[in-house]
């Protein structure tokens, strides 16, 4: 071994603390981007290669009835490849496990497996024999949530009619990666999932023989997607079309590519924050390592070492350090990849294990993480080639300091002189001042990022489903119907109160702009679904018009006071202008609302209604449940606090991991800039405080003087970061804002309390650490030594 | 390799008396540097006894010697160490702040002659200069006991003579004993006694009849 290499081991022996420090925020950078960034790679390959593989559609459209024979006509439109055509129905379930019923969505597949659209992956049992018509494949998601198993039997209300259904296999499909009912933030796999059975069992019960109610449509390569659409709408228009749409709308692809863009935006922004602190750190610790070894420095170019070699030798411990982070870090990111994937998994459904972290993506972590040593060293090694020997050589001058701020200000005698000393310290070097300060600055940040997604989730939680949905129960129905159907809920057990919506399709146009939505139809009087705008105050339907989710508002370009276009999707499929009269600030899904009574004129149908929100006695529930588990209108029920359990069993549960990661790494952060910090000072300041030491000053009060400049930077950073994090979380809600929802950039103050309470702790951690070294002061040689 | 054990000093019996002002004589390694320690309560004797009125040195704890320090230790450091950060004033009031009957720090620093530099940083002071400041800081908490550690072997021949000078007025004009341990013989003949120190062992002491002036000191 070298003799420079032999130096190098016992300086990194030496300044362990300080070598592991950087390893450590170096780590979590590397862990934090092999994570994130292995995550992202794999869900995204894995979304290519499943829609691959199993001819995951372009164009969907769902109608009324079409025979058979249009089939043909679809496959005509040109840049069609081929057609789907499908009997896709939702029907209420009968779990034998869950309380309140289920909803399904029955959708029909060939009663021979062969090659389709959006095609299944057999996880588990077999596909369904022809003439077998009780058979069904259930969806994983459904089935896990339920712990259904193969050979398990539920029931099924299928035309008014209780009928079982013999589980024969669990299967996944392309179209369902993440199964949500419809517009709704979150999953409830419990009470939704999806089933496929056979054409032939499916069609008579609904009425669909020789005709299909929804098609799926894979494109010829070079076909224009706008164009087959508004073919296809066309076409299908008398059929009860509900209007065509590509894969960007449609909904499980949607959720899935709005998470993979997630994923990228946080793996992009995350990692550089740890790695520029780490390239910070390895400049001050590498600073002073050459600043302290000046004379050896001299030395060895008295001997004839060449620049390069003695600057090789400065930069093999800024690499040495970092080589030791991503040590750590790149299986710590495998670990945590692997443990994000598996969250994913829970909500997203692949066939194959989604997790495979790539050499190149190791590497390029090495490359990174070396990057940031290389420039963390870069200035440092410049002042070793910069030395001339004999100066190198010669005891080092006085730190000089010079009248500054304090001075200039006279308020000098106003000022307790540790606080002059700090203060002039931190002047000496405003630089080291100003990057110490926004690296701790980063810390809190994160930590109120980390917090904030738990405050917006848990708001957004609130406010739709405390705030503005007040129902115990949704009940949708199968069709409209008129309104005595209110009264016959009115009548099922443990009901207090029924306040009937009509839903209903429609496509509503402003300028060149459209947009696929559903109109809702409100009682104008009600309590148990709110509209609130920003300020979560109610907002008020108006007698006629209309009020628009203010995303939906955006999209579209409409302001309050236009008229658009609303083309109704069912019926009679009436085209109509309707004056915007308000938005609504709604953060789940895009809606348009109006008064139902305007919305059946607009329809111009009688009074008619497609659900209802319920208050109902808790007590009666599991009787009023069973009834409507039995009740053949009735396709779906939505339970508020089954969905708020299953809310805080799957998501905030996945938020308090990924939340709990951030924590720790804001901590090292923290830990990391303090350490480091004071402990370069106490190396820089050793002499000066042993000669205070040796004047009488007490442990206690040189600590104060040593700690205070980090204690100060500390307090200023906090602030600092917490308004960073605010705006950090200001883009991160710009950026998640999609139609199917809105993160409300809402920051509790709880969050910004435990930040700055966790950056303290971390800090006071590190102060003490360095203040026990204090003991250590060698006294006496403050009497002997110069500087 | 075992450890091996040096006896800096052996059967040291020494008394100092108030207003005196001793000059500790030796050639380096001659153990002074440990007996001025041991004097200022930064080390303990392994054996033998150290009292300070009655106060017993030799069973103090740490907090009791920087106590010790604080309110009756005066230090003069052979390189100055002054607070590079605080300017001269403020390094002598920062002694003040902790003493219980401190003199005036500006009228520490006149005594000194730098009532006319009262607001420079060390960085822009001359040595001498450097070594009047910590002289009017080491006297400005007004001490018992002024130990000074080489105090003018880092400057040059007149601003030594300048500092023993100011040295002497503090020992004339506020009682306080004074201990200067030095290798300059010369420095002796301004002291009441001199007390020679070779290979741990007091080998002399002499009172001197006449105090030499310090500016009729030469070396």
């Amino acid at each position: 071994m070298m003799v420079l290499d032999k130096k190098l081991v016992r300086d990194l022996w030496r300044l362990r603390g300080q070598v592991v420090t950087v390893a450590l925020v170096v780590a979590s950078g590397i862990a934090a981007y092999v994570a994130m960034r292995s995550s992202y790679e794999s869900f995204a390959r894995a979304q290519q290669t499943y829609y691959t593989r199993y001819r995951f559609a372009d164009v969907f459209v769902h109608l009324k009835r079409a025979p058979n024979s249009i089939s043909t006509q679809i496959a005509a439109i040109p840049g069609v490849a081929s057609v789907q055509t499908r009997v896709v129905v939702e029907v209420n379930l009968d779990i034998p496990s869950l309380p309140e019923p289920a909803q399904g969505r029955l959708i029909s597949i060939p009663e021979r497996s062969i090659p389709i659209l959006n095609d299944l992956y057999l996880r588990q049992g077999r596909y369904i024999e022809p003439g077998q018509r009780d058979e069904v494949l259930v969806s994983e998601a459904f089935a896990t949530a339920n712990a259904l198993r193969v050979g398990e039997t539920i029931g099924a209300v299928i035309n008014g009619r209780w009928e079982p259904l013999d589980i024969v296999g669990i299967a996944l499909s392309p179209e369902y990666v993440y199964e949500i009912r419809g517009l709704e933030a979150f999953p409830d796999n419990k009470r939704f999932g999806v089933f496929w059975m056979s054409r032939e069992a499916l069609g008579p019960s609904f009425n669909m023989e020789g005709a299909f109610n929804d098609v799926a449509i894979s494109l010829a390569p070079g076909a224009i997607e706008a164009e087959v659409i508004s073919l296809l709408d066309s076409l299908l228009e008398p059929y009860g079309g509900l209007g065509a749409y590509g894969r960007t709308d449609q909904i499980s692809n949607r959720f899935l590519s709005n998470e993979i863009v997630h994923q990228r935006a946080l793996g992009i922004f995350i990692p550089p924050i740890f790695l520029g602190v780490a390239a910070f750190l390895i400049h001050i610790v590498l600073s002073r390592l050459i600043h302290t070894q000046r004379a050896a420095i001299g030395l060895f170019k008295a001997f004839g070492y060449g620049n390069s070699s003695i600057a090789l030798h400065y930069l093999k411990f800024a690499l040495a350090a970092v080589l030791l982070g991503t040590l750590a870090g790149a299986p710590l990111g495998v670990w945590m990849g692997r443990g994000l994937a598996r969250i994913h998994e829970e909500f997203y459904r692949f066939p194959e294990l989604l997790f495979a972290p790539t050499w190149q993506l190791i590497l390029s972590a090495a490359g990174i993480s070396s990057g940031a040593a290389c420039l963390g060293a870069l200035s440092a090694l410049r002042s070793v080639v910069a030395l001339p020997p004999a100066e190198a050589m010669q005891p080092e001058a006085p730190a000089r300091f010079r009248p500054g701020l304090i001075e200039r200000s006279g308020l000098s005698r106003h000022i307790p002189l540790v606080m002059r000393m700090i203060v002039r310290s931190l002047e000496r070097r405003p630089w080291k001042a100003v990057l110490s300060t926004i690296g701790m600055a980063l810390a809190s940040a994160l930590l109120v990022v980390g917090l904030f997604i738990y405050d917006g989730i848990t708001y957004l939680v609130r406010v739709e489903f405390e705030t503005a949905a007040r129902d115990d129960v949704a009940v949708a129905l199968n069709e409209p119907l008129g309104s005595s159907a209110r009264y016959a809920i009115l009548h099922l057990p443990g009901v207090l109160r029924v306040e009937p919506f009509r839903a209903v399709p429609a496509r509503l146009r402003f300028e060149h702009r459209s947009r696929r939505v559903g109109i809702l139809g409100l009682d104008r009087e009600r309590e148990l679904r709110r509209l609130i705008d920003r300020n979560l105050r109610t907002v008020d339907l108006p007698l006629e018009g209309m009020l628009l989710s203010s995303s939906l508002a955006r999209l579209l370009g409409v302001l309050p006071g236009d008229t658009l276009t609303a083309e109704i999707l069912e019926g009679k499929r009436p085209v109509r202008q309707v004056l915007v009269t308000g938005v609504v600030d709604d953060l789940i899904g895009t809606s348009a609302y109006m008064d139902i009574s305007a919305l059946n004129r607009l329809l111009q149908e009688g009074q008619t209604i497609s659900g209802a929100y319920l208050a109902i006695d808790s007590q009666v529930a599991p009787e009023l449940y069973s009834s409507l588990k039995r009740t053949p209108a009735v396709s779906g029920v939505a339970v508020r606090e089954a969905m708020l359990a299953s809310f805080y069993s799957t998501i905030a549960r996945s938020l308090n991991i990924s939340t709990t990661a951030l924590i720790s790494f804001a901590c090292v952060i923290a830990f990391g800039i303090v350490y480091n910090g004071a402990r370069i000072s106490l190396s820089e300041r050793a002499h000066e405080l042993a000669s205070l030491r040796v004047l009488g000053f007490t442990q206690r009060e040189v600590g104060i003087m040593l700690l205070g400049e980090q204690g100060l930077l500390t307090g200023t950073s906090i602030p600092l970061g917490l308004l960073m994090g605010y705006g950090i979380c200001a883009w991160l809600t710009y950026i998640m804002q999609s139609e199917l929802y809105r993160m409300p950039l809402v920051i509790s103050r709880q969050t910004y309390l435990v930040a700055a309470l966790i950056v303290v702790l971390a800090s006071v951690v590190s102060g003490v650490l360095i203040y026990l070294r204090l003991r250590r002061l060698d006294l006496i040689a403050a009497l002997k030594t110069g500087e | 390799m075992g450890d091996l054990n040096i006896h800096a000093l052996r059967g040291v019996d020494l008394d100092l008396f108030p207003g005196e002002f001793v000059v500790l004589l030796g050639p380096s390694g001659s153990g002074k540097s440990t007996l001025l320690n041991i004097l200022g309560g930064l080390d303990v004797p392994t054996s033998g006894q150290v009292w300070y009125l009655d106060h017993n040195l030799t069973e103090a704890d740490p907090a009791e010697l920087t106590r010790y320090r604080r309110e009756h230790v005066g230090f003069v450091f052979q390189f100055y160490n002054l607070i590079p950060s605080l300017t001269a004033l403020e390094n002598t009031v920062l002694v003040t702040e902790i003493a219980e009957h401190p003199l005036d720090p500006r009228e520490c620093l006149r005594l000194v002659g730098l009532e006319e530099r009262l607001n420079h940083f060390p960085a822009q002071l001359s040595g001498g200069e450097q070594q009047r400041v910590a002289i009017a800081r080491a006297v400005a908490k007004r001490p018992e006991v002024l130990l000074c550690d080489e105090p003018t072997g880092a400057l040059d021949y007149p601003t030594g003579k300048v500092v023993l000078e100011i040295l002497e007025r503090v020992n004339r004009e506020l009682g306080t004993i004074t201990v200067v341990i030095t290798h300059n013989a010369a420095i002796a003949a301004m002291a009441d006694r001199v007390i020679r120190i070779s290979s741990g062992a007091i080998v002399d002491i002499q009172r001197n009849e006449r105090k030499a002036a310090p500016s009729e000191l030469a070396w």
